[in-house]
């Protein structure tokens, strides 16, 4: 019995294989925007390699994070590769996916059948969110701890619940061991497990599915997805591992200073860029709008905000009848210019 | 009516409630009458000046009144307080101050009601003063407490108004002894405060504010004050710098400088001018100070020279690894732990400086030689953080290499694909 027939009696793949030889992606002048999911998918993959291999030095406690990181860095056989690595991709991840999700609503890919795909992709760049501000405390530099604490104050002043939310993060009411701890859990344990789960159910709704093609974009054609989408898939990936190594070998991360709460938050402080729009657009908020609290305010419109974008297949209508309305693409033009503008003013310091 | 009577009769309950609420239960002593305070408040000019400037008074603070200092009886009303025959001393002469102050700082069972830290013998230590002893001859020029302290108000030593806060003693000091009016008859100069101002302590107290640097009281004691003259001046110095003083008195210049009758310390450092000390002051040429003792060819100037050529040994060693660090961490290399061992190194060359003061190869050889060997373990991590660094690019390179490769067969496998799927 020959190999592929043995497997073929065990495991029944070459229905699989059958599926994805008779899958077409379709081709059109946007395309491209068909491999940002692949992106983030390689990043995420490249993330969860590194992160197991720095989980066998990291040591999660305010005594021996630090220490732990820079053995790591200076102590460890390319371990200094490895972590810059884990941060520059972490990095690409959420640029990829914040692509990933400007293409699939400019393209309406939400609309019908397409929902549940979508939920799943608005949690998965929540979890990426969260899986960055939980890393970023790990190596318990002064940054990191001060960022994280201003993060966490922003996180309480959601309203109602926000004084729960910001103990619960920090495991008490100050960043202290038990805040480190708790991030280390989440990161490692946690959004790992609900990432995996979410990322399957969206890949295998994106395979049931196909891939969607943008309203008004005529295709003329298709290309199968086996081999030629994958083996296009892999080159972009190819080609992204060589710039993660140039990036990770030519720009490596500092660690910067072992982070000490009895001093003063230093000057400048600011959280990393993929939060900046939102911490400037709170700073920039009056102390009292509308009779409330200036920031308590602001988190509030940035949840109705979240809300809206995770409810986007059901409030655009429009989209189930293969109709572009104007309405949405003005909104996240809108929301694509406030976010860039918003991080340009947060790097440049303006008020 | 009855309606009447009964609000007037709740109004007045309240009220009394009231009063009873608003006075304090201690309120029921009634206040000390001071006749001082209850007429000088009403008079215009010097008269009334004190009465409101008595607010900031650490005597004032501490529940004194003016009787307390110039007598009389207070509780007597209008001019009757200054009852001579009740102790009334009116404005005490100059020379009368340092015992009328001393009633109480001389008095140890007064003063420890009061502040138990603060010692009771700056009378005692006064009388030994050149202002204390010019004083007792009848010179009514010098400085009494009034002089330093002020008057009305009187400021705690620790409040930054006062003029003898450590910060404020170089100009209070600097109110007569910079006035060549003032020094004139006393023939001494009045540059000191300028140079003080400029000198390495000046520099660190008035423009750093550090007060551990010294004021002109911390040299010439301030009660006692009187110029330290040669033969205990490195006593002197030696408050602060002790283990220099130590080195120095088991050099050869101790019994040379005493022979000659030179000051230990300000021969080579100054005195008010005292700038921050610089490794050109020892050597075997000019601008080395050695030189201007030492002939050419001596062995003290031969010790100079070796003396500077090592610790030039271990500054050249700490700022190479210092360069090869720096431009291996600007590359993002982690050379922090390395830090250690330059850390060191300057550890090591700043106690081969204080070497210095023995005057001796022996004293300052081994200590550079630390130096050097901790700057070397620097220089040699710095070298393999540069080799790393290479490495690391090379790897990249190769890395890319393979990349590229593969890249570029996937390439070529889609374009043979391409037709394919054309057809």
């Amino acid at each position: 019995m020959s190999v592929p027939s043995w497997l073929e009696e065990r495991v029944r793949y070459r229905g699989v294989e059958a599926f994805l030889r008779h899958k077409e992606v379709p081709r059109h002048r946007f395309d491209f925007t068909y491999y940002t999911g692949g992106i983030t998918f390689f990043l995420f993959l490249v993330q969860v390699l590194t992160g197991l291999l720095l989980l066998m030095y990291y040591r999660p406690t305010a005594d021996a994070a630090f220490e732990s990181v820079r053995f790591i860095m200076s102590k460890v056989r390319f371990g200094w590769l490895v972590r810059d690595i884990h941060i520059w991709s972490a990095n690409l991840m959420i640029l990829a996916v914040s692509v990933h999700l400007a293409a699939t609503f400019f393209g309406k890919a939400y609309r019908r059948p397409r929902e549940v795909t979508w939920l799943t992709g608005v949690v998965l760049l929540i979890l990426t969110l969260t899986f960055g501000f939980t890393g970023y405390l790990l190596p318990w530099n002064t940054l990191a701890y001060f960022a994280t604490k201003v993060g966490t104050e922003i996180a309480g002043d959601i309203p109602l619940v926000g004084r729960a939310i910001l103990v619960l993060l920090r495991g008490g009411e100050e960043v202290t061991e038990a805040t480190l701890s708790r991030f280390f859990g989440i990161h490692v344990a946690i959004l790992p497990a609900l990432t995996t789960l979410l990322l399957g159910a969206h890949l295998l709704l994106v395979q049931v599915h196909g891939m969607s093609r943008p309203i008004d974009v005529p295709s003329t054609e298709g290309e199968p997805f086996y081999p030629q989408f994958i083996l296009r898939d892999v080159l972009v990936w190819v080609i992204l591992l060589g710039g993660v190594a140039l990036l990770a070998t030519l720009m490596p991360w500092d660690l910067g200073e072992k982070a000490d709460p009895l001093l003063s938050a230093p000057a400048g402080l600011k959280p990393e860029w993929y939060f900046l729009f939102m911490y400037q657009a709170l700073r920039m908020l009056p102390a009292r709008l509308l009779g409330l609290e200036g920031e308590k305010l602001g988190v509030l419109a940035f949840m109705l905000a979240g809300a809206a974008l995770l409810f986007v297949p059901f409030l655009d209508v429009w989209s189930k009848r293969e109709q572009r309305h104007r309405l949405f693409t003005v909104a996240g033009v809108a929301a694509l210019l406030f976010v860039v503008a918003m991080t340009i003013l947060g790097l440049r310091g303006t008020l | 009516m009855d309606r009447w009577r009964l609000l007037r009769w709740t109004l007045a309950a309240a009220a009394a409630g009231l009063l009873f609420l608003a006075f304090p239960r201690g309120a029921a002593a009634a206040p000390q009458p001071d006749s001082c305070t209850a007429c000088h408040q009403n008079l215009e000019g010097r008269l009334s000046a004190p009465v409101a400037r008595m607010r900031d008074d650490i005597h004032a603070k501490r529940g004194l009144s003016c009787a307390s200092c110039h007598g009389g009886a207070p509780a007597r009303p209008g001019m009757d307080a200054m009852d001579r025959k009740a102790g009334f001393v009116g404005r005490p002469s100059l020379q009368q101050i340092p015992q009328l102050c001393a009633r109480c700082h001389s008095r140890p069972e007064v003063i420890r009601r009061y502040n138990p830290r603060l010692p009771t013998d700056q009378l005692a230590r006064y009388v030994t003063s050149v202002h204390g002893q010019k004083l007792r001859a009848g010179d009514t020029q010098v400085a009494t407490c009034t002089s330093c302290h002020g008057v009305h108000p009187v400021r705690a030593v620790g409040d930054a108004q006062s003029p003898v806060f450590a910060t404020n003693v170089p100009a209070t000091c600097a109110r007569c002894h910079a006035d060549p009016e003032r020094m004139k008859r006393y023939g001494i100069a009045t540059t000191q405060f300028a140079q003080y101002k400029d000198s390495v302590h000046g520099q660190a107290l008035l423009e750093h504010g550090n007060r551990q640097a010294p004021a002109c009281n911390d040299c010439h004691d301030n009660h006692g004050a009187v110029p330290p003259g040669v033969a205990s001046v490195a006593n002197v110095c030696a408050q602060c710098h002790s283990a220099t003083r130590d080195l120095f008195v088991r050099s050869p210049h101790k019994e040379a400088f005493d022979v000659l009758g030179q000051g230990e310390c300000t021969t080579c450092h100054g005195t008010h001018d005292i700038a921050f000390p610089t490794d050109a002051m020892i050597g075997d040429s000019k601008p080395a100070l050695c030189v201007q003792c030492h002939p050419a060819g001596s062995a003290g100037l031969a010790t100079a020279g070796g003396i500077r050529a090592r610790l030039e040994g271990v500054k050249n060693a700490i700022s190479g690894a210092d360069a090869l660090l720096a431009r291996a961490a600007r590359a993002g290399m982690d050379v922090s732990e390395t830090k250690l061992d330059l850390d060191e190194a300057r550890t090591q060359l700043i106690i081969a400086r204080a070497g210095t003061h023995a005057a001796s190869l022996a004293a300052v050889e081994p200590p550079a030689r630390a130096g050097v060997a901790a700057a070397g373990r620097a220089r040699s991590a710095g070298d393999a953080a540069i080799a790393e660094l290479a490495f690391r690019r090379r790897g990249l390179g190769l890395a890319l290499l393979v990349i590229g490769f593969v890249a570029v067969t996937l390439w070529l496998k889609l374009r043979e694909l391409e037709p394919r799927r054309r057809t």
